[in-house]
């Protein structure tokens, strides 16, 4: 329904951050009304329109509209912006011009939801690059909001969920159901195609090569239902995940095999995920797991600043062989000094969380778990070790280049396949 | 067997679902000319269909061509039910019918519903070939070219102007037959869109007609309107001017030959005009006739004001025999016709000699309903009928609309020989009805006119030579045409400032454009006069009798508000004015738009005087004091705004008889009622008379209030109702047409005329500001042609429309224009053209506006989006140059959009395109939809149906153009906007009807690139010294 008067006032939570933006909302500042009154008559505006050839499009009041603001909150976000000192305009005349733009985005909304049709239509004039400003500004979608809902279901129920993320995010709720309708839309028209995933986005919803791979990052996310949402998780970024989602699209999706399946780039390669059971000899065959440890202390002796931590974790993790850190060249980070001296090192070592993470991606459970497998299995022991990143690459590199030299190792391809991607996702994944 | 057209239906588009279960359409397409009737096949299940029919072709008279609309409708097959329509799309097949104009319609058109508006769009290609047939009685004028345009196009030329045609055409309202009883409202809405197509096609045939009888070829200010008048029936009626015009041959049209405006006065050979300015008096208002009562028809004529400079004194030294040779050749040549009226508002260089005043004429009428005995009705989609005019079956009826017109054209006409002039410019008619009352109005400019125009074969030389001698450059329109000793009204005279050969008025309104060789100072401005009045309600006769009693009180009210603005502008002329009357239920508006200039050759306008009437008390006499001292500081603040610093010229150069001695003049307030009073006014002032304003009530304390609460536009602004800003030549291509529309509703019970003054005082000013407040990315930038339109649709209800076009332009370029033109024509000036003229060229570069507001955007961004990302961690990830860096709106590489299908087209109310060249006209855009809906509240409320429906017709016109081959409309009119709202019905309704010449401009960048590319030997033989420009 094109009602436009009750603008989304989201209900607003208790956090502090949230209070604080509440500070800078409108609330009573004013709500002129329409007609200025005269002495004498009262006069009620019933219509107020202004139909441009070109349609004009103003980015500042876009941006309060996608933002869910009622056109009050707008209008008395206008004023504080201090518009109407600079251009010596009345209350009225800023009410009707935001009315008049909100009635503008909201006959173009229907569009939006369907980009090629904004191109095609003959009913709004609007130059090419304002074209692509309306779209690329449509489909942007906030970090906290994202952050609530990547690898959860499009469905019904998330949706019921908005009010609870509005209240936590302090973003309106009207703003949470463009977003959330935007990756259920991007989702749906995409989920079946041939092809490249970025690519069909691209074409689909004309996005920007940026936003593109982001809605990829969503979509599969969200295909594979990976769980990001646990505490442990919380210190990473959109960014992260859709960085490691780019990595996994490439090697892990029937795609990165075979170019012409459907589905290609958002289902994992299920039998690529089977095999990953072969890999479970690599720590299973305790010749094999020597063997593939001394070849990466051999090769890292002297270069890693943790080498001691890194040859006592490679395979045995003893909570009393655990050494304190020596802090040689490489800072720890600071946090990580204070808190650590209690904690008690999980009791895996780093090789067969690894492997193990890959043995276990036969069930789809545990696929939905492979942020948290790899936060607990890896970052977090090397953390609380206070690798610096550096030694981490170094480490990764030698420990998936080591295994090309194990003779008896049959699976090399298959251990590329997955080192490469892992290897990849760790390196972003590790940081406070 | 005259002509063949041939439709092809190609494809369609976005069509709307039609089909809940499969979300899918099973289209068709019925084509449908006259009574003949084409189908395309069904194409299943498809919002794309692609039907690529053969071609369809009708045979039929050219008659029938002008007339009949091609009807295009779209369906979605059913085979258990009837067959439901998508929508329909009307084709003027027009265009098609004269060699020089389109040769093919092909393209995309919005598939328009009357009741769900634009659903989907539809690619169609027509053509028409053409038999000549020559022996033919012709019933058809094909091949008369239409123009809407007020001046004559570019890249033509005039040979001939022939004169005023005019023809109406009169038929039953559709919406009012028995039969819309029990029709649904879309075939109503259908049966009435059809018939105002077929009344346009069938008057504009027999204006063509009128036309080829005159040997001309074209109309040019064409302009066609509608009156409905309910019950009583639909008038069409349109005038325009008679022409033989000739193109440019092709390539002079790539040349500046066929010009921008601002090249055109630099090269007009036969500049003249400098004439007079005129001063505005106006006689008192008079009950002329108190019409003839008749049978049904009351009619009051009512009394018509002349504005026009009056002169006293002796007359021009050299000016005389000329002035008399040229009219006696002028008189022979229009006295012929029986309307020596042009619709025209700028003329070829040397028609205008001189120009007298504004003349204008008022009407009020009753309805009464149209008799039509012939009329057999419109059913459904037969063509049963024949259109029949007014006078082919009311030959009984001794009053027609056309006397009505006949006789207020008769009136202009005698105003303007009162002026001494024999031909009206810028003439235009307009109606006003509420209910069964109509008030008909006319107004133009008394003007003189170069015979040679006017007659075809005029010898040209001798004439031409002599008015060239006699005649100095920019003033001669503004010296009076009248004879100085046989005045009809007392005016001031002085010699012209500019030539000071000949009298000249001091002040001067007239209702064209600002001729092109104008000498002005300064910039000019928008002028409005607003003005309400409560009418009683009554009913037939006592209703137009009391609308008469009020019209003389509401000219003179209207002409005093103007004069006193233009004064308080430091202003003495005022260009394109024009005056709008509007009936209501329980009130009458006047809205006066102008665009006033200061005229190098007319005297300075002197201040306004305040005068108390009792001055004997202090504080009154404090009062009144700090009240001219505002009137003081407007004044010389607009001068300073609007650059106005005419050169000093002392008295004895003007030197001469300064007639008699002037007294004070002193304007009164009009006090209602007493008629008798009023004829005594003398609104006469001389160059150093103050206009002394009285105040002896409230009501003049409010006036006053009133003319300083008119505020300024914000600075980078200017507006005029005019083509061109005087002052201003150098735009950029940066233009944006648009449409504003608001209507108030006063809610009080006793309205006070005082009150209701401010209250629409104030709804046209807040537009104003709206306006400026939209527009202001555009700065520095020009509102022009500035159209208000205001209408009374219910009891309490005021409507105002405004159509203008903001072009932005280069401020410092502007300025070295303005100052090669007064250097040049002002030669004697010298004195004060230092500073602000001295900008260098390179400035012009970082001239563009400046970022609106930076600061609020910060502010903006801080505030309102990216909420829920704290700050930190927004940091974090923007190190990291992850894919998704902060969360918000980032500055991405150019989204891969697809350039885009849909080609630009321009609107402008203008006849030209900033810096670019109109190649080719490809015909006549005039439209009219309607609109109606029955879930008003679910459309967006009156705002939201009546924004989507604009952007409708402007998508409607736009593909229309496009489908001609054009990319531009220009002369683009909106001429009626009836809105009809019934929220508690939840309905609403609207009538728009649109109008505009179709055209190919190419950008002047482009000629230069192809210029240079191409050698231009042609070029440079055929006109040198023009490529260097």
């Amino acid at each position: 329904g094109p009602s436009l008067a009750p603008g989304a006032r989201s209900e607003i939570s208790a956090l502090p951050e949230v209070a604080l933006r509440l500070l800078a909302r409108p609330g009573a500042v004013l709500a002129p009304a329409l007609g200025e009154r005269g002495p004498g008559i009262a006069m009620t505006s019933e219509l107020d329109i202004f139909v441009g050839n070109t349609t004009l499009i103003d980015e500042d009041v876009y941006r309060l509209w996608l933002d869910g603001y009622s056109v009050n909150d707008a209008v008395a976000l206008r004023v504080r912006s201090g518009i109407l000192e600079q251009t010596g305009a009345t209350a009225g005349v800023l009410q009707s011009d935001t009315m008049d733009h909100y009635r503008t985005f909201h006959m173009l909304e229907r569009l939006l939801h369907a980009p090629p049709k904004l191109l095609h239509q003959l009913i709004f004039q609007i130059p090419p690059s304002r074209q692509a400003l309306l779209i690329e500004r449509y489909y942007t979608f906030d970090e906290a909001f994202v952050r609530e809902v990547l690898g959860k279901k499009l469905s019904k129920g998330t949706k019921k969920d908005l009010d609870d993320i509005s209240a936590k995010t302090g973003i309106t709720l009207k703003s949470c159901r463009r977003q959330f309708d935007n990756f259920k839309r991007v989702f749906k028209v995409v989920e079946e195609m041939r092809g490249s995933l970025v690519d069909n986005i691209q074409q689909h919803f004309l996005l920007s090569d940026r936003l593109a791979r982001d809605y990829a990052a969503i979509v599969f996310f969200a295909n594979n239902r990976f769980e990001t949402g646990k505490k442990k998780l919380q210190y990473l970024s959109f960014g992260d995940f859709a960085f490691c989602a780019e990595l996994m699209i490439q090697n892990w999706t029937l795609g990165a095999v075979d170019s012409q399946m459907d589905d290609m780039d958002v289902d994992l390669d299920k039998e690529f995920l089977q095999d990953l059971k072969e890999l479970k000899v690599l720590v299973a065959d305790k010749d094999l797991l020597d063997l593939h440890k001394s070849l990466v202390c051999t090769a890292l002796r002297g270069k890693l600043g943790v080498f001691s931590e890194m040859e006592t974790n490679f395979k045995v993790c003893d909570p009393v062989q655990a050494l304190p850190p020596k802090v040689l060249s490489a800072q720890p980070p600071a946090s990580g000094a204070e808190d650590r001296t209690p904690k008690i090192p999980a009791p895996q070592n780093l090789s067969r969380g690894l492997v193990n993470v890959a043995a276990k991606l036969t069930h789809n459970k545990d696929v939905r778990d492979l942020f948290v497998d790899l936060v607990e299995k890896f970052v977090e022991p090397c953390r609380s070790d206070h690798w610096p990143l550096n030694d981490v690459r170094l480490f990764l590199n030698q420990y998936s280049a080591s295994v090309h030299s194990l003779d008896g190792f049959r699976h090399q391809t298959l251990w590329d396949r997955y080192m490469g991607t892992l290897r990849g996702c760790l390196l972003r994944l590790y940081h406070d | 067997m005259p002509g063949k057209l041939k439709v092809k239906i190609v494809a369609g588009r976005h069509l709307p679902v039609m089909d809940r279960a499969s979300d899918l359409t099973d289209a068709f397409v019925e084509v449908k000319f006259g009574n003949t009737t084409f189908k395309t096949d069904v194409y299943l299940k498809s919002l794309n269909p692609q039907w690529n029919s053969e071609w369809f072709k009708f045979e039929v008279d050219d008659e029938d061509l002008q007339d009949e609309p091609l009807q295009i409708t779209v369906l979605d097959h059913d085979t258990y039910s009837a067959n439901d329509a998508i929508g329909k799309v009307y084709i003027d097949i027009d265009p098609l019918l004269y060699s020089e104009a389109a040769t093919v319609i092909s393209g995309w058109f919005p598939i328009y519903d009357t009741i769900h508006g634009i659903r989907g769009e539809i690619n169609v290609v027509v053509k028409v070939d053409l038999f000549n047939d020559l022996n033919r009685f012709r019933q058809s004028s094909c091949g008369v070219k239409f123009f809407c345009t007020t001046s004559i196009p570019k890249c033509y030329r005039a040979v001939v102007i022939h004169g005023f045609v005019e023809e109406l055409v009169v038929n039953e309202d559709p919406e009012y037959q028995w039969i819309d009883r029990i029709r649904t409202p879309r075939a109503s809405n259908e049966a009435r869109q059809r018939l105002i197509s077929l009344m346009s096609g069938e008057l504009q045939r027999k204006i063509g007609l009128k036309v080829l009888e005159m040997r001309g070829n074209a109309v040019v200010g064409y302009l066609q309107c509608f009156d409905l008048e309910g019950e009583s029936g639909l008038v069409v009626r349109a005038i325009g001017t008679a022409c033989t015009l000739d193109k440019l041959s092709s390539p002079a049209a790539f040349l500046p030959a066929c010009n921008s405006p601002s090249k055109e006065m630099k090269e007009s050979p036969l500049v003249h005009p400098p004439s007079h300015g005129c001063r505005s008096t106006h006689n008192s208002p008079i009950h002329t006739a108190t019409g003839s009562r008749l049978t049904q028809n009351f009619s009051v004529s009512v009394p018509t004001l002349i504005y026009t400079g009056m002169g006293s004194g002796s007359a021009g030294k050299e000016g005389g025999p000329f002035k008399a040779l040229l009219r006696q050749q002028t008189q022979s040549a229009l006295e012929q016709r029986e309307f020596p009226f042009l619709t025209l508002t700028a003329f070829p260089p040397g028609l205008l000699v001189h120009v007298g005043g504004v003349v204008s004429a008022r009407s009020v009428k009753l309805l009464d309903r149209i008799h039509n005995p012939a009329f057999v009705g419109i059913m459904g989609n037969t063509r049963s009928y024949k259109l029949l005019d007014w006078n082919s079956f009311n030959s009984d009826e001794p009053e027609t609309r056309d006397a009505w017109w006949a006789e207020i054209r008769q009136e202009i006409k005698s105003h303007a020989k009162a002026l001494g002039c024999h031909a009206v410019v810028g003439y235009s008619e307009s109606t006003s009805i509420c209910e069964e009352v109509c008030i008909l109005s006319a107004s133009g400019t008394a003007a003189v006119l170069n015979p040679r125009f006017l007659q075809e074969g005029t010898v040209e030389g001798s004439l031409e030579q002599r008015i060239e001698e006699n005649l100095p450059v920019g003033c001669g329109f503004c010296h009076i045409p009248y004879d100085e000793l046989n005045m009809p009204f007392p005016a001031h005279l002085t010699y012209c400032y500019n030539c000071r050969k000949q009298k000249v008025p001091d002040v001067l309104f007239t209702t064209i454009d600002l001729p092109t060789d104008a000498v002005v100072v300064g910039k000019g401005c928008l002028i409005q006069a607003r003005l309400c009045r409560l009418k009683k309600k009554a009913q037939a006769e006592a209703n137009a009798t009391a609308i008469s009693n009020l019209l003389p009180f509401m000219e003179y009210e209207v002409h005093t508000q103007l004069m006193n603005k233009l004064k308080l502008k430091g202003m003495n002329a005022l260009f394109g004015l024009r005056i709008q009357i509007t009936v209501g239920e329980n009130m009458l508006t006047g809205l006066a738009s102008a665009t006033g200039v200061y005229l190098a050759a007319l005297p300075t306008p002197g201040g306004i005087q305040i005068a108390g009437k009792t001055p004997s008390d202090g504080s009154y006499e404090q009062h009144i004091s700090h009240m001219q001292k505002r009137i003081n500081d407007t004044i010389a603040k607009n001068k300073e705004l609007y650059e106005i610093n005419p050169p000093e010229v002392s008295e004895e150069i003007i030197g001469s008889p300064i007639p008699e001695p002037r007294q004070r003049s002193r304007l009164l307030r009009s006090q209602s009622e007493s008629s008798d009073e009023v004829t005594e006014l003398d609104l006469s002032h001389g160059k150093k008379d103050a206009f002394v304003l009285e105040i002896d009530d409230t009501d003049a304390v409010e006036d006053v209030h009133s003319l300083l609460t008119d505020v300024p536009p914000p600075s980078g602004f200017y507006s005029c109702n005019t083509e061109i800003m005087p002052g201003i030549n150098n735009w950029t291509s940066e233009i944006q047409m648009f449409t504003s529309v608001r209507v108030v509703r006063l809610s009080s019970l006793n309205l006070t005329n005082q009150a209701l003054n401010k209250n629409f005082n104030g709804l046209c000013e807040n537009l104003l500001k709206s306006l400026y407040f939209k527009l202001r990315s555009m700065t520095p930038c020009c509102l022009c042609h500035v159209n208000f339109t205001v209408s009374l649709p219910e009891d309490e209800l005021i409507q105002v429309t405004v159509t203008a076009v903001a072009i932005t332009f280069d401020k410092n370029q502007a300025l070295q224009t303005t100052k090669a033109h007064v250097e040049k024509t002002l030669q004697r000036a010298s004195a004060d053209s230092e500073e602000p003229l001295q900008f260098p060229l390179e400035l012009c570069s970082d001239s563009m506006p400046a970022p609106a507001f930076p600061a609020a955007k910060e502010h903006l961004e801080s505030t309102s989006s990216n909420s829920g990302t704290p700050a930190a961690q927004r940091a974090v990830t923007v190190e990291k140059a992850s894919p998704m860096s902060d969360g918000n709106f980032r500055n991405r590489s150019a989204p891969p959009c697809a350039s885009s299908t849909v080609g630009v087209v321009k609107m402008t109310p203008l006849s030209f395109i900033p810096g670019a060249k109109i190649t080719k006209y490809l015909g006549i855009i005039n439209m009219f939809f309607i609109r109606e809906t029955t879930s008003l509240r679910e459309e967006g409320g009156v705002s939201g149906f009546l924004h989507a429906f604009i952007a409708e017709v402007f998508a409607m016109v736009r593909a229309h153009v496009a489908a001609l081959g054009g990319n531009a409309v220009v002369s683009y009119i909106m001429k009626q906007c009836v809105f009809m709202e019934n929220p508690s019905k939840n309905q609403a309704q609207c009538l728009i009807n649109v109008s505009g010449d179709a055209v190919v401009f190419v950008r002047e960048s482009d000629l230069e690139a192809m210029s240079t590319q191409q050698p231009a030997v042609n070029c440079q033989t055929s006109c040198p010294g023009e490529v260097t420009t």
